[in-house]
């Protein structure tokens, strides 16, 4: 995030999209709430009637894969009607001549054709965000990114975030919430091919040679793969070993027959974790992993704040905390380390990696955690990024890009869409929540959530045993009968692998610059299984999706003798 | 003035918000009980008073929905001007010059009495035993800062216990002083709108659609009510036969999503067992249903893997860790011999400490010698 979340509180104007934050982010939903009760407007765009909608004063129920003309719309109006905040462009920007000249192939007429909504709303959003700038947030989450065009579509957002002047401005910006608890810890961390620790590029002249002479080896010259091109070397025979740490790959990565079949192809796998997940049955050696509450270290959060992990208890059986083995193997590979704990590992780290380098263990302790950058032990951290200028030395540049449909659209043979995403009361492929006694109550299978009109045109009913397929897999699944789904698609959270394995239907699509999967749209039929779960039927009877209320039948009946109209 | 008075604050005070950048209110300056504070000047007479290290009982109080004023275990004296007033502290302005008295004999005699009123409420005569995990609730220990007496009053008919089968939120309306933090906290900053108070005066009763069942209702179970309940009617289920005198805690991060809310693990002979927010953390206390229910419970599961398994003869089976790293080393030397370092990968976590994943890279570019290092951001 740009900004932090407390921020949130104070904003003027919050447009949220592609992010269902009240059930993958309720912490940071409540800040939402908070500005909207101290009078700030809310605006959700989205496919999917989510439980924030509640909140919003405008609702932009978009088609899926379409935010690229909606955002670009927003930007014509902006500029034509010059309301964007020319000072801050002019001294802060480039390319904007350009970008205005490339929106103008996008009228909102267009563009509300295209996204399926009221041309009126394209005004709206345009007029109510410049004139809630500087001071007005967008945040988004992975509705967003989880596309062919993600990158594409982040940069839409980036343009408007400029044309606002929002980029620098307190409780402004352009915020991605991050959905794991420590994702921004292992960018930062150098986990990334293309990056060494704390976002210096590999390229940079003397990057590589600052870390050499740290680290006293040669380091290699050469950018790594990413997971999704590795998969595929793989298969081709390319990869012989492979190291896991703590991620569950067969279960949460896309088309997943792809990603156990290449990780079968491996000669040598590891997997370190902390249970005998899926991917951990495939390995050749699996070692036992610490789990939060046995562990040492930090996470750091969604605002870039640096925050203290503490073990709580001693890990079960012989299982070691991450950092013990890691220091462990590196002595057998002939390279042994002088740390030898988790604060010696961070000194060591931050030491290497400039926005870290005023962070120690000792602040944390006597603090709330320090957002970076953190250049020296006197900062006292960074609430905000781009305050007095871009932190990265240069303009932002305004990114002209174009409408791009996801990679899998619905045809004649498989009518639906697809989109995928998480809800509150599971996480992720559901190892963790799927062990806490009373959450079968909340969530207690995968269901398929069908819009009402859809579900009676093809004869569905609340409980159905359904069938989902794509051209990669299929899955069975209960129905799940509500307007949250728009019509034409249908969404499934992937938290119950044992009976519905999502990803095996989900698109083997990617965003061509991050690589990030397209998991956010893919063409399914769906059809009534042949063998119905009745106990499926009777579980969900009484679970209410997030935002749903349940009328109990009396109040139904009371409410249907009531006249109706005014 | 007594040591007594100094006792940290309560749960529910204010964190600082270290990274407000708007201008600071030019500051205040006032007395509490002689001693001279400094406090901006959007300062509640309570602010001012915790922060010289007072403290009063505030049991309708939370931070997070603000002052309410109903409770009336705040007032305190101030004299501005050569008037002297009683007012709630929680609702009063700090103003500048002011005095203030926090525990003159008139003001604890008053406190102690309204304490009593509130015992008459409840069954806690009976259930009143230091021991008991009630014990610890502010509102009990308000009690017995005051010497409030149980029996100082005619017992009044008790409130029902909510008969709710949920997994999650014990509802034991008897213990329940009608303060309503708990509709407070869930109308106004959790937002559900799942509690509200039925019933007016005596008869008021903590209520929720329909039926009273919390799994029927809008109750998103982020556990906010029973963290701001100040008696103990409202309890986490999960943490029921825990005895909160031999519990240690440890503050740290709760294990999902991105937001970082700060926990503690509760801890009873070296076992989990349970979770409470950190009120001092940036997340001032918050969670969601994930955070407070299910955060540890995984941790204790009898699926963990114990110990390190090598696959042999098709099977995976238990190995020393001698064995498995050495294999490990051994094999990873042997690809790089033959293919180069480029034919191995090595894939990060969203989900292990930072340091394991700086030395996940480290172990990638320097010890095998490839930048294949990734890890599961994009998912």
């Amino acid at each position: 995030m740009t900004n932090s979340i407390e921020e949130l509180a104070d904003s003027n104007l919050i447009i949220v999209t592609g992010s269902n934050t009240t059930e993958a982010h309720p912490v940071i939903a409540l800040r939402m709430k908070r500005a909207v009760r101290k009078g700030a407007k809310l605006i959700v765009i989205d496919p999917r009637k989510i439980e924030l909608t509640k909140w919003a004063d405008r609702f932009v129920q978009i088609k899926i894969g379409t935010d690229i003309p909606f955002y670009n719309a927003v930007a014509n109006v902006i500029i034509n009607e010059k309301l964007y905040d020319e000072q801050y462009v002019n001294s802060r920007t480039e390319g904007f001549a350009e970008f205005a000249r490339h929106v103008q192939h996008y009228p909102p007429e267009y563009a509300a054709e295209v996204c399926g909504v009221p041309v009126e709303d394209v005004y709206y959003v345009a007029r109510e965000y410049a004139k809630a700038s500087p001071g007005a947030a967008i945040c988004y989450t992975l509705g967003i990114t989880e596309h062919s065009c993600g990158s594409h579509n982040v940069q839409s957002l980036g343009n408007l975030g400029m044309l606002g002047g929002n980029f620098g401005a307190y409780a402004g910006g352009v915020n991605p919430l991050r959905g794991q608890n420590n994702v921004q810890g292992a960018g930062d961390s150098g986990a990334i091919p293309t990056d060494l620790p704390g976002y210096q590029k590999l390229e940079r002249p003397g990057v590589r040679e600052k870390f050499e002479a740290a680290w006293g080896v040669p380091l290699p010259k050469r950018r790594g793969i990413t997971k999704i091109t590795a998969m595929d070397q793989m298969i081709k025979g390319n990869v012989r070993g492979v190291f896991i740490m703590g991620e569950n790959t067969v279960i949460s990565d896309p088309h997943a027959n792809h990603a156990e079949h290449a990780l079968k192809s491996t000669e040598f796998m590891v997997v370190q974790d902390i249970f005998l997940t899926d991917t951990a049955r495939l390995a050749d050696v699996v070692l036992p992993a610490a789990a939060f509450a046995e562990s040492d270290g930090t996470f750091a959060n969604s605002e870039r704040r640096v925050q203290r992990v503490r073990a709580a208890v001693k890990p079960p059986g012989e299982a070691r905390q991450d950092v013990d083995i890691l220091l462990d193997l590196f002595g057998r590979m002939g390279l042994p380390q002088s740390a030898t704990t988790a604060a010696e590992v961070w000194d060591e780290f931050r030491q290497l990696a400039p926005i870290l380098a005023g962070i120690t263990y000792k602040r944390l302790d006597e603090g709330q955690g320090i957002q970076w950058p953190c250049p020296d032990e006197d900062h006292p951290g960074t609430p905000y990024l781009h305050r007095d200028d871009m932190d990265s030395g240069m303009p932002g540049f305004f990114a002209p890009v174009d409408h791009i449909p996801p990679a899998e659209e619905a045809d004649d043979e498989y009518p639906i869409v697809l989109t995928t995403g998480r809800r509150r009361s599971t996480y992720h492929t559901g190892t963790q929540t799927g062990r806490a006694s009373g959450f079968e109550l909340l969530m207690p299978h995968e269901m398929c959530e069908i819009n009402p009109i859809d579900a009676a045109e093809m004869g569905f009913e609340d409980g159905d045993t359904l069938v989902v397929s794509s051209r990669r897999g299929s899955v069975t699944v209960a129905a799940k009968v509500t307007d949250r789904s728009p019509r034409g698609a249908v969404f499934m959270s992937f938290a119950f692998p044992e009976l519905t394995r999502t990803n095996d239907v989900t698109s083997d699509a990617y965003d061509f610059i991050t690589e990030t999967p397209e998991f956010k749209a893919c063409a399914v039929k769906i059809e009534k299984a042949a063998e119905q779960n009745l106990h499926w039927k009777s579980a969900q009877a009484r679970v209410r999706l997030a935002g749903e209320v349940v009328m109990p039948t009396k109040l139904k009946r009371d409410a249907a003798v009531a006249p109706a109209g005014d | 003035m007594g040591q007594d008075l100094a006792r940290p604050a309560s749960r529910a005070r204010p964190v600082p918000l270290t990274h407000n950048m708007k201008p600071l209110n030019l500051p205040l300056n006032l007395q509490v009980n002689g001693i001279g504070v400094a406090v901006p000047s959007d300062a509640r007479v309570l602010d001012a008073l915790r922060k010289t290290g007072f403290d009063v009982p505030t049991l309708c109080y939370d931070e997070r929905v603000g002052p309410k004023g109903t409770c009336r275990m705040c007032l305190v004296e101030v004299t501005v001007g050569g008037k002297t007033q009683t007012v709630a502290s929680c609702t009063s302005f700090a103003a500048e010059g002011s005095k203030v008295e926090t525990h003159t004999e008139a003001l604890k005699d008053y406190r102690r009495t309204l304490l009593e009123m509130l015992l008459s409420e409840t069954s806690a005569p009976k259930r009143f035993p230091d021991d008991d995990p009630t014990a610890h609730s502010e509102f009990y220990r308000a009690v017995r800062e005051y010497d409030a007496k149980p029996d100082a009053l005619p017992l009044l008919e008790r409130r029902k216990p909510a008969p709710d089968p949920n997994p999650f939120i014990q509802r034991d309306y008897d213990l329940c002083i009608a303060c309503y933090r708990c509709t407070n906290i869930c109308n106004e900053w959790e937002e559900a709108g799942a509690i509200t108070v039925s019933g007016r005066g005596q008869d008021s009763q903590i209520f929720s659609f329909f039926g009273n069942n919390l799994l029927d209702s809008p109750c998103t179970f982020c556990g906010q009510c029973i963290n701001t309940c100040p008696t103990g009617a409202l309890t986490d289920r999960k943490l029921a036969g825990v005895d909160p005198f031999k519990t240690e805690r440890t503050r740290t991060i709760c294990p999902y999503c991105g937001v970082g809310c700060g926990i503690n693990l509760i801890t009873q002979d070296g076992e989990l067992a349970g979770t409470q927010p950190d009120f001092d953390a940036p997340s001032r206390g918050s969670l969601c249903v994930k955070g407070q229910f299910a955060s540890w419970e995984f941790v204790k599961s009898e699926e963990r893997l114990k110990y390190p398994l090598i696959r042999k003869d098709g099977v995976l089976q238990r190995a020393s860790w001698d064995e498995a790293l050495d294999l490990v080393a051994g094999k990873f030397k042997q690809i790089i011999e033959e293919d180069g370092p480029d034919s191995i990968v090595c894939w990060a976590s969203a989900r292990v400490v930072t340091e394991a994943n700086y030395l996940l890279q480290k172990f990638a570019r320097a010890a095998i010698g490839t930048n294949n290092i990734d890890n599961c951001s994009r998912t």
